[in-house]
């Protein structure tokens, strides 16, 4: 098993080794998922900090009944009933949770790096829940994991990206996993929210949406993120809709059994056709109990891991 | 530490060869049977890892014996530990068991039994399947040095060992049990 760190803060730094790692223990917490008792002792009397500095649900959620599933206690601690409204800074309130003797800080933040600041002073396990357009190593974690369980091995598959990737933290985590473990990433949408820079990772950028639909085994629908958009990068939601959106009509012209994926939540109507969502062929839904088992791994590990170098 | 390592090479000598260990099996796979003889489905559970090959190896013997195939599963006992701060994670390995173990007669099938930690866990991890009738445990080497109250019910060899000493049971490429190995470190 190749698993020595204490935090998770990022795919950047993982080897291709440490990912399998992670994945393969998450395949026996996804057969925990299953049974009648769904919970396991291994992280009793370890407390974990969800601490969101930016709204989420899912992802909170998700990292909650993770952790509860692991006989872990956690406590939410979110931005908007904090004392970030009082003026706090963050090294102080991490070191407020920590002083409390939590085991392992969750944390979601707007600020890219965050997570790397505070594992730098906290005795805590940090885990990175999506930092500012940086990472977001555990959804990227829970795609390949979904990806590998459909299609078995992740090298050499055509994957496309389809979407914001310029304002986004998961296009990136996905890249950085998919190309280590040997996928060809392709991503596509419109050049102001998908600069040529991105080439510089490894992939291939092109702005010709049939091309970029027919080879891919797996197609990855991106959300526009309104949220982080300065200004707006492209004309109308209509027209973004009409010339990037997964329609039925684009669709059929893709391989029959690419895979849709979605990180959620997702706009119906603008980056996917409705009916697509709801079809056979979107694992939407699969990602979301799959982030569940990925998060129980992370978790998991982490907390087995000792201090390295940052 | 990891310089006296490299000084003090383990000294390992070979306790018991494929042949006794098979013979020693054959007749845990009897024993098996003499208290099982009335009835009662029993199944043979696997500890991870080294208990697993030495079950179905079981099963084969008993399957013979009762005239009937045995069901065969597997427990992974990692999530269950008591010293996973203190060790850290294990790699966890799939826990398989062949259909519902409510009301079934389960013998947990391990190689080398010694604090008894490990069954207590494994134990843990089944009862989180259903309640059995019974759990037997059956091990091929009982090295002492138990820290918890667990017996085991059906023992391959007796094997008084030093605390500092490792006991290794080797498996071939094929999982066949191969020796019974003691290092003195």
């Amino acid at each position: 098993m190749s698993w020595h760190r204490k935090h998770l803060l990022d795919i950047e730094s993982l080897s291709a080794e440490e990912i399998t790692t992670v994945l393969d223990t998450a395949r026996e917490f996804k057969a925990v998922g299953e049974r009648d008792i769904k919970k396991v002792p291994a992280l009793q009397g370890k407390t974990v900090v969800n601490f969101f500095v930016e709204p989420s649900t899912r992802t909170r959620v998700s990292f909650e009944l993770s952790a509860k599933r692991l006989s872990a206690d956690i406590i939410n601690f979110s931005a908007d009933a904090s004392s970030f409204q009082k003026g706090e800074c963050l090294k102080d309130t991490a070191r407020t949770l920590e002083a409390l003797n939590a085991d392992v800080i969750v944390i979601r933040h707007k600020a890219a790096g965050a997570p790397h600041f505070l594992a730098r002073f906290l005795n805590a396990h940090v885990v990175n829940a999506g930092d500012g357009a940086h990472e977001h190593p555990t959804q990227a974690l829970l795609d390949v994991f979904t990806i590998r369980e459909k299609k078995r091995l992740i090298e050499g598959l055509n994957v496309t990206i389809l979407g914001d990737i310029l304002y986004s933290r998961v296009a990136r985590s996905n890249i950085w996993a998919l190309r280590k473990l040997g996928a060809n990433v392709t991503l596509c949408g419109p050049s102001t929210l998908v600069p040529r820079v991105f080439e510089q990772m490894g992939c291939r950028v092109t702005y010709d949406l049939d091309e970029a639909l027919a080879s891919a085994d797996v197609i990855n629908l991106l959300r526009i993120q309104h949220e982080r958009q300065r200004k707006t990068m492209f004309p109308s939601i209509g027209e973004y809709a009409s010339l990037f959106g997964l329609t039925r009509a684009r669709l059929a012209r893709t391989k029959p059994d690419a895979l849709i994926m979605h990180p959620g939540p997702m706009n119906r109507g603008v980056e996917i056709e409705s009916e697509i969502a709801d079809g056979d062929r979107a694992v939407i839904l699969e990602q979301v109990t799959n982030g569940i088992a990925v998060r129980m791994s992370v978790l998991y590990l982490v907390n087995g891991g000792k201090a390295e170098d940052l | 530490m990891r310089d006296r390592v490299a000084f003090f090479m383990p000294e390992a000598r070979t306790v018991m060869e494929a042949d006794a260990i098979v013979r020693a099996w054959r007749r845990v796979a009897h024993e098996i049977a003499e208290a099982h003889a009335e009835g009662g489905t029993v199944i043979l559970v696997g500890i991870q890892r080294g208990g697993v090959p030495l079950a179905q190896l079981l099963g084969e013997t008993l399957g013979g014996i009762f005239g009937h195939e045995v069901a065969v599963g597997s427990v992974e006992p990692g999530l269950h530990r008591d010293d996973l701060s203190q060790r850290g994670m294990s790699e966890l390995l799939p826990t398989e068991l062949p259909g519902d173990i409510a009301d079934k007669v389960i013998v947990l099938v391990d190689d080398v039994l010694s604090t008894g930690r490990t069954v207590r866990a494994s134990i843990d991890a089944l009862l989180g399947f259903g309640r059995p009738r019974c759990i037997r445990l059956a091990v091929l080497i009982d090295r002492g040095h138990r820290e918890l109250p667990v017996r085991p019910d059906f023992v391959g060899k007796n094997l008084p060992t030093h605390s500092a000493e490792r006991v290794e049971v080797r498996f071939d490429k094929s999982s066949a049990p191969q020796s019974v190995i003691i290092e003195t470190p």
